[in-house]
């Protein structure tokens, strides 16, 4: 079944991909692995995961001001998500984003939306976002977040 | 797609710069800027009077050619600008694990951020330099410590300023009006109230690390108000609290009731609101904290690491005496993270002949999380510092202990962690 939201694009750009969630903020510096896309914060959920290519789906990022920087050097690797998509404006991701349009032409589509939407978009197995905010969703994530959480940790 | 100024209202200037009547450096930075604004909703621009550029930490290609291309598009800074951390120890890295190709791009990147005309402070402390701002000054920050610290410690205002954007801001000197730059955005929102905890801890250099790492951990974003405060922390004490605070959390801004210039009360803290939350504080949650900081298991031991945020002079000058006559064990080393400038000042007042006698090293222009200096074989460090307890597990999968100075020195002789468990029991 095909769900569809419509969410704010903050960068818009049409991409498609395997949606990977969480509802705990990541921080890109010491989070992310820029040269092969793994979730490499040990306390955090996804731990492991790769989100090259994914339709990433985080509440916001976290802590360090290094994240935008780290996000960009992954849209160079070619190791970024497809697509991001946060609760709310996140500024240090939509920056990278930003810049990234800016240097590459390569810009992150990135799509802000609210909790009720939040929650759909985790849900899905599977997300395809468009230029206007719309995000269509299919699938639902028995293999995201549930092996995920119960990964052993690293 | 045009950075227009549909929602963002633009003055005449800044229209010029994204008309490229700056140069093509200024149109980039403007452009940039403007979709920030807009992002984040803020009615308009306004101007900053300096910067703190974060953006000279090398982390790859990507960041070495988006310095370059605004340097060859012949950006320059327009208010001053000094420079955090880079990723190299410009002249001592072939002392260390660095490989030179890393060497080489870092130097780069160091070399184009001075080409555009920043001051080459390469300190993630530059609140301990000349080009300290002053109260209610409109600054644009990067670096989460120094963030936390200008807006804190001093009452200069500051948004916390991600890398890429620090650098656009010194270049067209105007950012989004929104956030901590506004007065009715800086009043307190959690309040932290110390419930017995003695003088004795408060006067201890370990409590402001903990205490940060807890209130951050806690408050996430939020600002936080401490209240109970009896001791009169030092500046490098209140520099250890913003850290800690800025890593375990996103703080950018907090208070502390007769100590931080924005707080000589409780409710002139909380611009006279109630707290959102309120959270009792004493010794069995700072116990906790201060055990969360270390995950090292045993007593082997590799490094010990001191300075994040990068050592001053007074911290220099505590150490001395307690490595004076003493010897590291040959097994552990000791590394200081300082700037140029304070390990400059620390020579000149003899400071560092019992760090050199004691075997151990200062690095300057970076630190142990920004460059890779370390040796493979270092696995187990130990520090007074709670952001490189924080960090370095994720950054080096290294374990970390956490202890005093005093905990680190005796355990660089020992050879093993060792602490004073005293001062933290009842």
């Amino acid at each position: 079944m095909e769900r569809v939201v419509r969410g704010r694009p903050l960068v818009p750009g049409s991409a498609a991909g395997a949606v990977l969630s969480s509802e705990q903020p990541l921080s890109f510096w010491g989070g992310y692995d820029q040269r092969s896309g793994e979730i490499i914060d040990r306390r955090h959920p996804l731990s492991g995961r790769n989100a090259a290519g994914t339709v990433l789906v985080l509440p916001a990022s976290r802590g360090s001001s290094t994240t935008s920087a780290v996000l960009l050097e992954a849209v160079r690797a070619g190791t970024a998500p497809a697509a991001i998509i946060t609760l709310g404006p996140d500024r240090f991701l939509a920056l990278a984003s930003i810049v990234a349009l800016e240097m590459f032409q390569a810009p992150v589509p990135m799509i802000a939306v609210e909790a009720g939407d939040f929650e759909v978009v985790r849900a899905a197995a599977y997300a395809a976002v468009e230029p206007d905010g719309t995000i269509r969703c299919s699938g639902s994530s028995s293999s995201g977040q549930s092996s995920a959480a119960s990964r052993p940790d690293a | 797609m045009t950075a227009g100024g549909a929602t963002v209202e633009l003055s005449d200037r800044d229209r010029a710069l994204l008309a490229g009547q700056g140069g093509p450096a200024a149109r980039i930075a403007a452009g940039i800027m403007v979709r920030m604004a807009e992002v984040g909703g803020a009615p308009r621009l306004m101007d900053v009077s300096a910067a703190h550029i974060d953006s000279s930490i090398y982390l790859g290609d990507a960041t070495l050619e988006f310095s370059e291309r605004l340097a060859d598009a012949g950006a320059r800074v327009v208010v001053p600008a000094t420079l955090n951390v880079s990723g190299l120890d410009e002249h001592h890295w072939r002392d260390s694990a660095v490989p030179p190709e890393w060497a080489g791009k870092a130097h780069r990147q160091m070399m184009a951020y001075q080409r555009m005309g920043c001051v080459p402070t390469w300190t993630c402390a530059p609140y301990q330099t000349r080009h300290k701002p002053t109260f209610g000054q409109q600054i644009a920050w990067g670096e989460s410590n120094a963030i936390c610290f200008a807006n804190s410690v001093i009452g200069a205002r500051t948004e916390r300023y991600p890398d890429l954007l620090d650098i656009c801001a010194a270049i067209i000197g105007r950012v989004p009006e929104a956030g901590l730059h506004l007065e009715e955005n800086r009043g307190g929102q959690d309040l932290f109230r110390l419930v017995d905890v003695p003088r004795s801890w408060q006067e201890d250099d370990t409590f402001y690390p903990v205490l940060g790492h807890l209130i951050g951990r806690i408050a996430g974003d939020r600002i936080p108000v401490v209240e109970g405060l009896d001791a009169r922390p030092t500046e490098d004490q209140l520099k250890a609290l913003c850290a800690a605070s800025a890593s375990s959390g996103a703080v950018a801004l907090l208070h502390v009731v007769g100590v931080t210039p924005e707080a000589p009360t409780t409710a002139a803290a909380l611009r006279g609101r109630n707290p959102e939350r309120t959270f009792p504080i004493g010794r069995s949650e700072l116990r906790a904290a201060r055990r969360e900081l270390t995950t090292a298991v045993g007593h082997q031991l590799d490094l010990v690491v001191l300075g994040s945020p990068h050592f001053s002079v007074a911290e220099f000058r505590a150490l001395a005496p307690l490595l004076k006559g003493r010897r590291r064990h040959s097994g552990t080393g000791l590394v200081v993270t300082s700037s140029r400038i304070m390990t400059a000042l620390a020579k000149d007042d003899g400071l560092l002949d019992d760090l050199e006698a004691f075997g151990g090293t200062v690095t300057v222009d970076t630190c142990v999380l920004a460059t890779p200096m370390l040796r493979p074989e270092v696995k187990v460090l130990m520090t007074n510092s709670a952001k490189y307890a924080y960090y370095s597990p994720g950054l080096l999968g290294a374990t970390v202990a956490f202890g005093s100075l005093s905990d680190c020195v005796e355990s660089a002789v020992a050879g093993r962690v060792v602490r004073d468990e005293a001062s933290w029991s009842e």
